[in-house]
């Protein structure tokens, strides 16, 4: 059997270190996404609103934002905004700002689009039953609004997670770090530490997202 | 921001977006391809393939794609499976669009009625003929939209590239930063860049979406 | 006396545990027009479904001229064009126009040659009054007119039995009345059907028989004047009264 490099994870607390860097990984896109959720929210109301100055806006921000690649944006807030305004950003406050902006974004088009597929006859029909506005809101729309929105921002935190692997190229210390160091403090007692070590990475990463995407799924076949 | 930087930049970033084009380019077609067997293999149900199939999937799209190819480039060497950037590259993109693209050709698929599939059989037409006239088509057209969505995407995520020291418009900006400090005109031209290959794609996408949601597939 | 042409006998069909058919016997001659009638559920289009071999059956034989239809998978698509089938939902083909939706099969199953297919499909738009819509999308005609293209295109293959599956059922009233007229013309040519239908003022009209279908089973089976003025059962009479109605308008 080659040596695959597998037993430099259980030397010393090498595990528990990889671990660690999952947890960083995990701690940025959790925060992001319990950010970008109500903000998201918010963003897609005003986006289904009937204000010229307010579409203009929203969708050139949406835009801009979904079509630059996410490590474009941490460069532009790392390198750029410390640059332009001075002042001190630390790689994983940065990583915090970009998904937020980038989840806020992505959110609102989830909760926009959502919004609009409720057929125009679901609120005629409850105004024709004579409930107010706010119990249309209450009663017909949100409970619809959320079936729909729900399995999707769970799908969200996946891609967040995804992305949060990112932050290794602005110098934030997550899990990849940890691997290169691991490696690279190992490499004359295992030289083939890289194919260990990186394989466990993979997987790692894998049972992070994987469940979440499951439950995304299951979701969204049962309210469909 | 100084023009004359700018100009002198300009070249050095032409050359890493025709990289970043190239390499997207050749990943993208090998994903469809990847994507195309996947779905086939899942649409006829074939044993075992179906099943790998399934878990390849999962896999790819459940893993993000810096880590892919860090475990191509750094990992893999180490069992005696070399590769130069550029195909670590492409290759790692293809793994990571395959499942995209299978899953965008599945929906497709799904979305033509089993009736119009019958229908095609009452008029005596085989599976094979009922697929290929009826079915395809069809189907194909449903999943234009989420392809040219997978397309921008993975445009975006050769982004990383740079990770495994190919020359792209990542590894331009960040070196013309760390070694000259000219943070806002590799800023503007990074971003100048990216926009003149996206930009065309995403319009090209939001066309395709409303020219096929007013032609109303359907009945 | 007329030759049999269809021959079902005891056809059972289900789906898991549940029995939609149950030991089913039926024949039609040729040039006989069979109209099934029932309640929904009762197992109208799953008979249909499994006379063109759309459905796996669990027991029985359905026999077109003596040769049993689920005999042979490999056959299927030559007895499938002796069959024509029209659907509640039209099925045209969205991404085809109506020429093409109509003359794919003549060319792709039959290999017969384009000129002639196109020839023969205008001839029979013409007859459903149709003729000038050629080059149009299914997405362009209304309900009425894309279940008219629908019978155009399973006449086009000469089949020797139709089936017709509730296709007016999706329809708005005033479009019903065109298709029937469709189906009353190919009544008079002598076709041989099975129209499962819910019109019963139509099924009184073109029926030869009326089979009266309820819980999988055949409850009633007569002439359609006899069927419609005397039924002889009380679920038949049941059946029927649900299609009348009281006067209510209050004197005074």
């Amino acid at each position: 059997m080659p040596d695959l490099g597998l037993e430099v994870l259980w030397k010393g607390r090498n595990f528990v270190r990889l671990l660690g860097g999952l947890w960083t990984a995990l701690r940025i896109s959790l925060l992001a996404v319990s950010i970008s959720i109500p903000l998201g929210m918010l963003l897609g109301m005003l986006m289904t609103r009937n204000n010229l100055v307010l579409v203009v806006l929203t969708r050139f921000y949406l835009e801009f934002i979904r079509v630059m690649p996410q490590m474009v944006l941490l460069f532009l807030v790392f390198f750029g905004t410390t640059r332009w305004f001075g002042w001190n950003l630390d790689g994983e406050l940065s990583s915090v700002i970009v998904f937020s902006l980038w989840g806020t974004a992505e959110m609102g088009d989830l909760v926009r689009g959502a919004l609009i597929s409720i057929p125009a006859q679901q609120t005629e029909s409850a105004a024709a039953l004579g409930m107010t506005r706010p119990q249309i809101l209450r009663h017909i729309v949100l409970p619809q609004t959320l079936r729909r929105l729900i399995p999707l921002s769970i799908n969200l935190i996946t891609r967040m997670i995804k992305t949060t692997s990112l932050v290794l190229m602005i110098g934030v210390v997550e899990m990849l770090k940890v691997s290169q160091q691991i490696i690279e403090a190992n490499r004359m007692s295992s030289p083939n530490a890289a194919f260990g070590v990186y394989l466990t990475v993979f997987l790692l990463y894998f049972l992070a997202c994987w469940p979440i995407s499951l439950l995304s799924k299951t979701l969204e076949k049962r309210w469909s | 921001m100084d023009i004359q930087v700018l100009r002198s930049y300009f070249p050095l970033f032409q050359t890493a977006a025709g990289l970043t084009v190239r390499l997207g380019a050749e990943g993208i077609f090998l994903a469809l391809l990847v994507g195309l067997i996947c779905a086939a293999v899942r649409y006829w149900k074939i044993p075992v393939f179906c099943q790998i199939a399934s878990c390849y999937i999962e896999i790819s799209r459940n893993t993000p794609l810096l880590i892919q190819l860090f475990f191509i480039y750094y990992g893999l060497p180490k069992v005696g499976i070399r590769t130069s950037p550029e195909i670590c590259g492409v290759a790692g993109l293809a793994f990571l669009g395959g499942g995209y693209m299978a899953e965008a050709f599945r929906s497709g698929l799904e979305a033509v009625d089993s009736v119009q599939k019958e229908s095609a059989f009452s008029l005596g037409l085989s599976k094979n003929q009922a697929l290929l006239h009826v079915i395809l088509p069809q189907a194909v057209s449903v999943s234009i939209p989420a392809i040219l969505a997978n397309v921008i995407f993975l445009l975006k995520e050769t982004s990383v590239f740079s990770a495994v020291s190919l020359m792209d418009l990542m590894f331009t900006a960040k070196d013309l930063i760390g070694l000259y400090y000219s943070t806002t005109e590799s800023l503007f031209l990074l971003v100048f860049f990216y926009l003149m290959i996206l930009l065309p794609v995403s319009l090209l996408g939001t066309w395709v979406e409303r020219r096929l949601r007013y032609a109303g597939f359907g009945t | 006396m007329a030759a049999e042409l269809l021959k079902i006998e005891h056809l059972q069909k289900s789906y898991d545990s549940h029995v939609v058919l149950k030991n089913l016997s039926l024949f039609v001659d040729e040039g006989e027009v069979l109209v099934v009638v029932g309640p929904s559920g009762c197992g109208k289009s799953t008979l249909l479904r499994c006379i063109n071999a759309l459905e796996p059956v669990q027991g029985g034989r359905i026999l077109l001229r003596g040769r049993d239809i689920h005999e042979n998978e490999k056959n299927l698509p030559k007895l499938r064009q002796q069959i024509g089938m029209v659907f509640q939902s039209y099925e045209l083909f969205p991404h085809k126009n109506i020429m093409d939706n109509i003359i794919l099969a003549p060319i792709i199953v039959q290999k017969r040659k384009r000129e002639e297919a196109r020839q023969e499909a205008m001839e029979l738009l013409a007859r459903v009054g149709l003729e000038n819509r050629a080059n149009d999308f299914p997405r362009q005609l209304s309900g009425g007119q894309k279940q008219r293209v629908a019978i155009v295109r399973s006449l086009i293959m000469h089949p020797e039995l139709l089936l017709f599956d509730e296709v007016t059922a999706a329809l708005d009233p005033e479009m019903v009345r065109e298709v029937l007229d469709v189906l009353l013309d190919l009544a008079r040519q002598g076709r041989t059907m099975i129209i499962v239908t819910h019109e019963m003022q139509f099924a009184r009209a073109v029926a030869d028989r009326v089979v009266f279908l309820d819980k999988g089973k055949i409850v009633e089976e007569s002439a359609p004047e006899a069927f419609f003025s005397r039924p002889q059962t009380e679920r038949a009479r049941r059946f029927l009264d649900t299609f009348s109605f009281e006067t209510v308008r209050k004197s005074g």
